[in-house]
């Protein structure tokens, strides 16, 4: 029972014609009436808070102080603070390493990798493994946090083994935090992209590889031209909802070093907080939060592009 | 090879041709087999360290075999205001959401899938566009629009925005599953004058439950565990989740008890470790469902 893609037709081409006299039919305002309440729902809080939020990001709403018991409006101020600001710069770049080293790069050469073996190993150990893998992945983002922060820190699970096989300890927490959370998200996000790998792959008919073999393509070879172009849609959908996914990581950050130390791994989720709240700049915050999403919606549509052209549509 | 191939006497020559290329595989296997190992070793460390500490009152940051098991750690935090009160709220907030949140979403999801409209292919793109938005990036504006409607810290509220925030990607799953129930059937029960919600609650409803219990599911664990809305929206103690208590579990007592915060962990992830090896094959399901958005 997969959701298939319901059957497009073109935009002006007529729609299929049904048998069925009443089903079938278009919609009309009483039969529309179910959908109401979901329409409410998200027009009241996401569609509302939305547009909201282009207000307020050109305010100077504040918890306290000047915009707090008048707010006014301040035009680009917020966008020009926060582009003159070099912690702001510090946040994107945290930012797209976090994104790239534990989302483009991380989870989804992982998954695809786990996805890989999970075909070829023995059954049970792909099993246990898996189970393990899954297992990282529904524990609530807090306990995660905590989990990881224990295995990275200076007392840690990750250094008791080190120095017991005779290496260096470590203390990434500080002296690279962007790099022990991002570890931090591979960890906890690995089996999304496995799971969507796995599926895809198990929908490649096996008879390709067998003809590829026979033309004598070894294994990196049938990977690279045979695999990789028929999982490109499941591979660019992927990428784009872990990347969205990533970005917007709170949780995770804020339990391990709370953006910590020194604004070192303070992505910018964790940056719009700290404006926000710590500092009570509602409008900056929220100023902040769109330069967010516009990230987001511009790594969308380079991923959009990776899509074959027969998927776009 | 050779050794292999003699143990099995009855084998003849196509088996020895096949041991060949066996071997390739063989060796394939044994190698996924070593890789896959390793990496679930080092994604065990931190599971195995929740466990081993949550059974040792000396527990410290390493993972470490307890010198003495006790049932302590769990003793300890057993009392309404560290646990169950907590967990109580995490299971008003998110079930309540999930109502919330699957309701909404089989009324809408009926229409999209039974009725011809215009619209209907930008209206599910819109859907699935929204699934990805990042729901952190509008905290803020919400924050401030509860406040001015005086819905902060209202148990009612939060459960409102976090069955919304489900909402796109409760409606794609449960379209998609909808759309796989036979249209047919439901005529029948047309043609002998149902309406459209006896139709859904009593044809439809009972052919896609295992569909449902996937969405459903999928909502509940994500709502459990979410940090930052209730975060965000809750502020006095006694309605605060789980979610949030383990957050400030280390200023409560002063000095972090970290075999204590392990058993609470143990105690707030169980529910949905539980869910999810009720799902078990199932879980499939929902990722065909991700790997068929397109864009």
């Amino acid at each position: 029972m997969t959701t298939d893609a319901p059957p497009v037709p073109g935009r002006t081409a007529p729609a299929p014609r049904r048998r069925h006299g009443t089903l079938g039919d278009g919609l009309t305002l009483s039969r529309a009436l179910p959908m109401v309440p979901a329409g409410v729902l998200l027009v009241g809080f996401m569609l509302g808070p939305i547009i909201y939020s282009l207000y307020l990001a050109f305010t100077d709403s504040a918890i306290r102080g000047d915009g707090a018991s008048e707010t006014s409006f301040v035009g680009f101020d917020n966008f020009v603070d926060a582009f003159t600001d070099a912690d702001f710069w510090n946040s994107v770049a945290l930012t797209l390493i976090f994104t790239v080293v534990s989302a483009v790069i991380g989870q989804n050469v992982m998954g695809m990798l786990l996805a890989q073996l999970m075909e070829r190993a023995n059954r049970i150990i792909t099993f246990v493994v898996t189970s393990v893998v899954i297992a990282a992945w529904i524990l609530p983002e807090v306990v995660a946090g905590y989990l990881l922060y224990t295995f990275f820190a200076a007392e840690g699970s990750l250094n008791t083994i080190l120095t017991s096989i005779g290496l260096p300890g470590q203390d990434m927490l500080f002296t690279a935090p962007i790099i022990a959370v991002s570890f931090a998200n591979i960890w906890r996000g690995t089996a999304f992209s496995m799971l969507v790998y796995s599926a895809a792959l198990s929908s490649v008919p096996g008879d390709i590889y067998e003809s590829a073999a026979l033309d004598g393509a070894g294994p990196v070879r049938r990977f690279v031209s045979v695999t990789l172009p028929l999982m490109r849609p499941a591979i660019a959908t992927n990428l784009m909802l872990t990347t969205l996914q990533t970005l917007s990581v709170f949780g995770l950050i804020f339990i391990m070093t709370g953006g910590g130390p020194a604004r070192q791994s303070q992505t910018l989720p964790l940056y719009m907080y700290e404006q926000a709240f710590s500092y009570g700049q509602l409008g900056y915050g929220t100023a902040v939060a769109l330069l967010l999403l516009l990230i987001g919606a511009v790594a969308s549509l380079v991923y959009l592009r990776l899509l074959p052209e027969e998927d776009k549509r | 090879m050779s050794a292999t191939t003699r143990t099995r006497p009855q084998g003849d020559a196509p088996t020895a041709k096949v041991s060949k290329q066996g071997s390739r595989a063989r060796s394939a296997h044994v190698a996924s087999t070593v890789v896959m190992i390793v990496i679930g070793l080092a994604f065990l460390v931190p599971l195995l360290w929740v466990v081993l500490a949550s059974f040792d009152t000396e527990a410290s940051l390493s993972v470490a075999w307890p010198d003495r098991w006790s049932l302590g750690n769990f003793s300890a935090i057993w009392n309404a205001e560290t646990t169950f009160r907590p967990l109580l709220n995490s299971l008003i907030l998110c079930g309540g959401a999930t109502v919330v949140t699957m309701c909404a979403a089989i009324l809408c999801a009926y229409p999209m899938s039974r009725f011809r409209f215009r619209a209907k292919r930008s209206l599910l793109l819109t859907i699935i566009f929204s699934t990805g938005l990042p729901i952190t990036a509008i905290m803020i504006p919400v924050y401030s629009l509860f406040v001015q409607v005086n819905l902060i810290d209202s148990m009612f509220g939060a459960i409102l925005f976090l069955g919304a925030s489900s909402l796109p990607y409760a409606i794609f799953l449960t379209k998609g599953f909808m759309d796989g129930v036979p249209i047919e059937i439901e005529e029948s029960a047309w043609t002998e004058g149902a309406g459209v919600l006896r139709a859904l609650w009593s044809v439809v409803i009972p052919l896609m439950r295992s569909g449902l219990a996937v969405a459903t599911i999928f909502t509940f664990v994500s709502m459990w565990g979410n940090f930052f809305v209730p975060f965000m929206l809750l502020l006095s103690p006694e309605n605060l989740p789980a979610a949030v208590t383990l957050y400030t579990f280390s200023s409560q007592y002063g000095q972090v008890a970290y075999g204590q915060l392990a058993a609470f962990s143990i105690f707030y992830s169980l529910p949905v470790v539980a869910l999810y090896l009720f799902l078990g094959r199932n879980l499939g399901k929902g990722f065909a469902a991700a790997g068929g958005v397109k864009g």
